[in-house]
């Protein structure tokens, strides 16, 4: 019905029709599918939340006389340099050094890799440690500096895995507390945590990745990103609803963007007492509406979205696949839902509230003409599985 | 009446002065402490509520700082930094009295009822985002 080019025409021209995720929903019940889908020609998904598998690359620039870094950390955390002599790879989940991690269990982990992020996106100055073997044409064996993000010639966030599709409400039906990257879980199914936008999650409303796909613009923290690969763990072969929306984890993301031009309030460090530190970031995705198909899926809403509850005591450390049932995200928001007969209050990770404000921005930003949409170069697989790891006695 | 939380800074410790008796005996103010951190010879804090005749609160507050005893109304002893607050809701389950809890369903905001914190520290270790600190 649309193409990308007649979409970004509008675009544009300034005349595009945008909603976000969550108003498409009453307007496609108040016009029927076929007149919304052929006046709307986007509608923004948005999401905020912890993503573990997220960093960048950064290039500091050479020295005088120059040095290879072989080892190197900013602000105490440890940063990848097994690459070329001032390329450093800085990892969300990287521990400070030093930090007692869970030796006084359960840790604080008050700061890391994603606190390094967050602090460099927002401007702070830090430091840069780093050591060398030296080389004939490297000759410094070891620098001590301050920067900031204006003096790295690239920061580039990378992450392999950003957009779970859909995930865990996690709960502890043991009788201990547990510590978990869903936050604590107290004994004996007292509390559940889930961590999704919902009806405003990017894959949520475009279950088969009809139009998200490798290539796609993204808003990555505010920055103009993209898609650059199936995310890590993508696994599209999973239990999905007559809606075909995926009850448990199902596609990710691999997403790119320059942090230069990424906003703070997005890059945000995560401690997560007992289990470590992460980053939380930002992102929205427009899905255009080609056809009445698209925006069928788009206007997908929370009680029609199912997550799995699964008990972090046993069934998940032990990978047991057991699931106590599934709950809808209009259940979940509601702030209790019911599990094996018992009511349960429900927390979350993620922030609803956040994405809703992003979903905010880009619907803005297009509607002004400042982002554009961009078909899919590939598209993300359909027909995968995820492989466990086989621990074997023996080298094959 | 009317309760008031109090936040009490005793720059130089007055530990051996019996301050709460005073507040209770001279000025009829019911006291509930949540928390308090005193040590001779250093620095003492003292989170409270008080409930009385807003008057007689008044009187009390002045007795205090007679003491050098430091009352900031601004100054929390329990601090939620609204604008750092990602409204994640990891908080939520966590928080005895529904202190923090969902303003509005509808954008799943939350909200900090300070009126209703008792102090218990649970969204300072359970916070994320490092949002709820306490000044002591
Ligand atoms: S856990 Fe922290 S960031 Fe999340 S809603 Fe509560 S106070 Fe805000
Ligand atoms: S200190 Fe305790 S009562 Fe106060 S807001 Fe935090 S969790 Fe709630």
């Amino acid at each position: 019905m649309k193409t990308y080019a007649e979409i970004n025409a509008r675009i544009e021209s300034g005349k595009a029709v945008v909603l976000t995720a969550d108003e498409i929903i009453d307007y496609v019940d108040r016009k029927g599918l076929e007149a919304a889908a052929a006046e709307v020609d986007v509608v923004t998904t948005a999401t905020f939340g912890p993503m573990c598998s997220s960093g960048c690359f950064l290039n500091f620039g050479h020295s005088k006389p120059r040095i290879r870094m072989s080892e190197a950390w900013i602000d105490d955390v440890l940063v990848y340099a097994g690459i070329a002599a001032v390329d450093m790879y800085l990892g969300a989940t990287e521990l400070r050094y030093n930090d007692p991690a869970n030796m006084n269990y359960p840790g604080e982990f008050s700061f890391g890799g994603g606190h390094v992020i967050e602090n460099l996106v927002a401007g702070k100055t830090l430091q840069l440690f780093a050591l060398s073997y030296g080389t004939d044409e490297y000759p410094r064996r070891e620098v001590r500096t301050y920067f900031t993000l204006d003096d790295l010639n690239q920061a580039i966030m990378v992450n392999p895995r950003n957009c779970y599709q859909n995930y865990n409400v996690a709960v502890n039906t043991s009788d201990r507390p547990l510590y978990t990257y869903l936050g604590k879980l107290d004994p004996r199914l007292r509390n559940a945590t889930y961590c999704s936008a919902g009806q405003l999650s990017p894959l949520l409303n475009d279950p088969l990745y009809e139009t998200i796909g490798i290539g796609t613009s993204v808003w990555l923290a505010g920055a103009p990103g993209l898609v650059y690969a199936e995310g890590t763990q993508h696994c599209p072969t999973c239990r999905r609803g007559d809606n075909d929306v995926p009850m448990e984890g199902a596609g990710t993301l691999a997403l790119t963007a320059d942090m230069k031009q990424m906003k703070p309030d997005f890059v945000r460090g995560v401690s997560l007492m007992g289990y470590g530190v992460s980053l939380a970031i930002g992102v929205g995705i427009p899905i255009p509406i080609l056809n009445p198909q698209i925006l069928k899926r788009a206007a997908v809403r929370d009680r029609d979205i199912y997550a799995p509850v699964v008990d972090y005591s046993t069934d998940y450390p032990e990978r047991t696949g057991k699931v106590l049932g599934h709950v809808n995200y209009e259940q979940l928001k509601s702030g209790q839902i019911e599990v094996n007969g018992k009511k349960i209050d429900v927390g979350s990770l993620s922030s609803y509230a956040k994405a809703l404000e992003i979903a905010h921005l880009l619907r803005d930003q297009i509607a002004r003409g400042e982002f554009l949409l961009s078909p899919p170069i590939r598209r993300l697989p359909l027909q995968q599985t995820m492989k466990p790891l086989k621990i074997t006695e023996k080298a094959k | 009446m009317t309760t008031k939380k109090l936040f009490l800074f005793f720059p130089k410790c007055e530990t051996e002065k019996p301050i709460i008796y005073h507040l209770v005996k001279d000025f009829g103010l019911i006291i509930n402490i949540f928390r308090a951190k005193v040590t001779p010879d250093e620095e003492g804090y003292l989170a409270l509520d008080v409930t009385g005749e807003d008057a007689n609160i008044e009187k009390g507050v002045e007795f205090l700082k007679t003491f050098g005893v430091n009352v900031d109304p601004f100054n929390k002893s329990l601090r939620w930094d609204a604008s750092r607050c990602t409204h994640c809701g990891n908080c939520l389950t966590h928080c005895p009295t529904h202190a923090l809890k969902v303003a509005d369903r509808q954008t799943m905001r939350v909200a900090f009822i300070e009126e209703l914190c008792i102090e218990c520290l649970a969204c300072v270790r359970n916070c994320p985002y490092g949002v709820c600190t306490s000044a002591f």
